[in-house]
């Protein structure tokens, strides 16, 4: 499957901005960022579709998947 | 006496008298200080159904017990007064050095009361104070009267608080400026000081601030600075990318407010976001006094040097109004600190005429000026230095969404809490920040609770955005809890890494008390019902406490939170509630009475 993959801030230095890759089915969000070699500690955000989501979640096909370091502002 | 000075410096610009008077330590202590202090003394000195631009009215330059102490990032003081844009009680918090020269001067606060004849200004260096002529920098811009001040105070080290054109011309979205590009930048304070005709405050102070117990403050101090320097947020975040980090969260949240609310995702806000600012402008990180944060962005464009713009300033002038050029923006961020305005406001004021246009409201025969179409950047750089002028169709926003959109009979699209244009954040994704926005003090404001830390960036715990649950419960305790930092004179940003333990030790071992934690934050309840019975006596109702009827009837038509309305009917019950209020939104008589507020 596909997925889109969008990458913020630090986590964008050495990696890209926004890719589409390619996986296996029923990959999780955990082994993408192991795919990416982005730890999970000092992770913050992550999103799918615009909605919060843990390593855990199911990644489904043509899914939107936004990454950010811990972050805050404002 | 440690922590305070001890000592309120009073200017009647009428009589030309100048006073210095004793801080009542008791009263200081129950009101914390800054916010809270000021906004008491506001209260039982002028009142809140006094004019705005009367001479009655007061305007407070207030420091925490905290400021300028050697906790972190205690560069903060606040400017306080009845506000002109809204009615309510202005609050207007800022940072720099300005604050912490006050303090070293030997004053805990200045009360400016009356109506100079002429423009002036006033210079405090220790307990030496003068009322100075200022008629030669009347009209002038803030870096130019900043520079040619502290020429003519002959001190390099003197720090300038100071008004732009757009106070001196009673611009309702004027701010109060210190150290060039600091602001107080909320609730038209600045107008007040123009009404005054007092352009600025020029400090310099020598003394030293010692805490009460000096091995406890080390201790604490220690602590708390290893926790912002071990924090994601406070020790990477920021400091990298300054608050403009947030512009691609909360985009891919579908929460970021675009083209006047009118959708709430922007396709190229990548263009102009922090990482964007940090790659192509940024010449340096900037901090304010005693902050190891650092999240001030110094920036450089086309021979336009300053600092910003801020997350809220790039949101106004760009999703707001459509426009993903980012040099437009540094452009339009340096008008307002040039000419002393709010950025939110100025920003979000375009955009709400930008509506107006398009929709025909605005003839393209009124306006003497670049047409008001979303995405222009000409319009935005060029309108924000006719509104800093107060020059032609520029005069008229110069007013603020409200008054403009009500002029075309259309008042509903002013985007705005009681007369204040809302920050950058839909809070039809985000319903605690709703309910923060709908029940703040001085209108729609994102600093009195912000709710986003948990909504959104999961800090300190993550809470769904889009659920109703305990919301109004974690925005009152925001809510307390901000007031007491604000009082204090502590920046906002130090609640990323720290708890109210870390804010209840700092203040006893500098202060020399022996609170608990629940007192602090029961101060911080006494300051946020007291600016609640400001605004009712006032006359600001409990109906205000209401969001732009576009976020509660139509649904988010595009991005991740397509299909939401904010659903305030339900949560301001509760929210009163938690409160301990009657059901119409009224402190109760037995809830002021149990905070020692008659």
């Amino acid at each position: 499957m596909v997925v889109e993959v969008r990458l913020f801030a630090t986590l964008r230095e050495g990696r890209f901005n926004k890719k589409i890759m390619s996986l296996p089915d029923s990959s999780s969000l955990g082994d993408l960022l192991k795919d990416l070699k982005i730890p999970e500690k000092g992770l913050g955000v992550l999103l799918a579709n615009g909605r919060s989501v843990s390593p855990e979640y199911t990644l489904a096909p043509h899914d939107v998947v936004s990454i950010f370091p811990s972050l805050g502002g404002g | 006496m440690a922590g305070y000075r001890g000592s309120i410096l009073r200017i009647n610009l009428t009589t030309r008298q100048i006073k210095q008077e004793n801080l009542d330590l008791a009263l200081a202590k129950k009101f914390i200080g800054g916010r809270g202090l000021a906004t008491n003394l506001l209260t039982q000195e002028v009142g809140p159904s006094v004019d705005p631009y009367s001479p009655q009215n007061k305007i407070l330059f207030a420091t925490g017990p905290l400021t300028g102490s050697r906790a972190p990032a205690s560069g903060r003081h606040m400017v306080v007064t009845k506000s002109p844009l809204s009615g309510t009680v202005a609050s207007s918090n800022s940072g720099g050095f300005w604050g912490t020269e006050l303090k070293r001067a030997g004053f805990d606060l200045i009360i400016v009361q009356g109506k100079s004849e002429k423009p002036c200004y006033i210079l405090i260096k220790d307990s030496t104070i003068e009322i100075r002529d200022a008629e030669k920098y009347w009209g002038k811009l803030i870096s130019e009267t900043t520079d040619l001040l502290i020429e003519e105070t002959g001190d390099p080290k003197s720090r300038v608080l100071t008004i732009g054109p757009a106070g001196e011309k009673l611009s309702l979205l004027a701010c109060v400026m210190n150290d060039k590009y600091r602001a107080a930048g909320r609730s038209g304070v600045g107008a007040v000081m123009g009404s005054k005709n007092l352009k600025a405050i020029v400090v310099r102070g020598t003394g030293k601030l010692e805490p009460a117990k000096p091995q406890a403050a080390e201790a604490v101090l220690k602590r708390v600075r290893n926790k912002i320097r071990q924090n994601d947020v406070t020790a990477k975040g920021l400091p990298t990318y300054g608050t403009a980090v947030l512009v691609n969260i909360i985009n891919e949240s579908g929460v970021y407010p675009t083209c006047n609310f009118q959708r709430s995702y922007f396709e190229t806000a990548d263009k102009v976001s922090g990482e964007a600012l940090a790659e192509k402008y940024l010449v340096k990180n900037v901090a304010c006094y005693g902050c190891p944060i650092a999240c001030g962005r110094h920036s450089k464009i086309d021979g336009v040097e300053g600092e910003g713009p801020e997350y809220e300033t790039l949101w106004a002038y760009s999703a707001d109004c459509g426009v993903d050029d980012l040099a437009a923006v540094i452009k339009a961020n340096n008008w307002c600190n040039e000419y002393g305005l709010d950025t939110i406001s100025s920003g979000a004021t375009i955009a709400c005429a930008m509506e107006l246009y398009e929709k025909g409201l605005i003839k393209p025969e009124e306006i003497d000026g670049p047409p008001l179409k979303f995405g222009s950047s000409e319009a935005i750089v060029e309108w924000t230095r006719k509104m800093g002028a107060a020059e032609g169709f520029g005069a008229k926003l110069a007013r603020g969404s409200y008054r403009l959109a009500e002029e075309y009979g259309v008042p509903e699209l002013s985007m705005s809490v009681k007369k204040l244009e809302l920050p950058a954040y839909d809070p039809r994704g985000i319903q605690g920040h709703g309910l923060a926005y709908a029940t703040s003090n001085r209108g729609g404001c994102h600093v009195r609770g912000y709710m986003i830390s948990p909504e959104i960036l999961g800090l300190p715990e993550k809470l769904d955005p889009l659920s109703l649950e305990g919301k109004a419960v974690w925005v009152k305790a925001f809510q307390d809890l901000t007031a007491v930092i604000d009082s204090l004179g502590l920046c906002l940003f130090t609640s990323f890494a720290l708890g109210a333990d870390d804010y209840k030790d700092m203040f006893n071992a500098i202060v020399g008390e022996d609170w608990t934690t629940e007192t602090l934050l029961e101060a911080g309840e006494r300051i946020w019902n007291l600016e609640r019975m400001f605004n009712l006596e006032a006359g600001i109702k409990p109906e205000e406490d209401r969001l732009p009827p576009r976020l509660l009837e139509e649904p988010i038509q595009d991005g991740p939170s397509k299909g939401h309305v904010h659903r305030l009917a339900e949560l301001l019950p509760q929210y009163y509630n938690e409160r301990g209020w009657s059901d119409k939104g009224i402190p109760t008589d037995s809830k002021l009475a149990g905070l020692g507020i008659s």
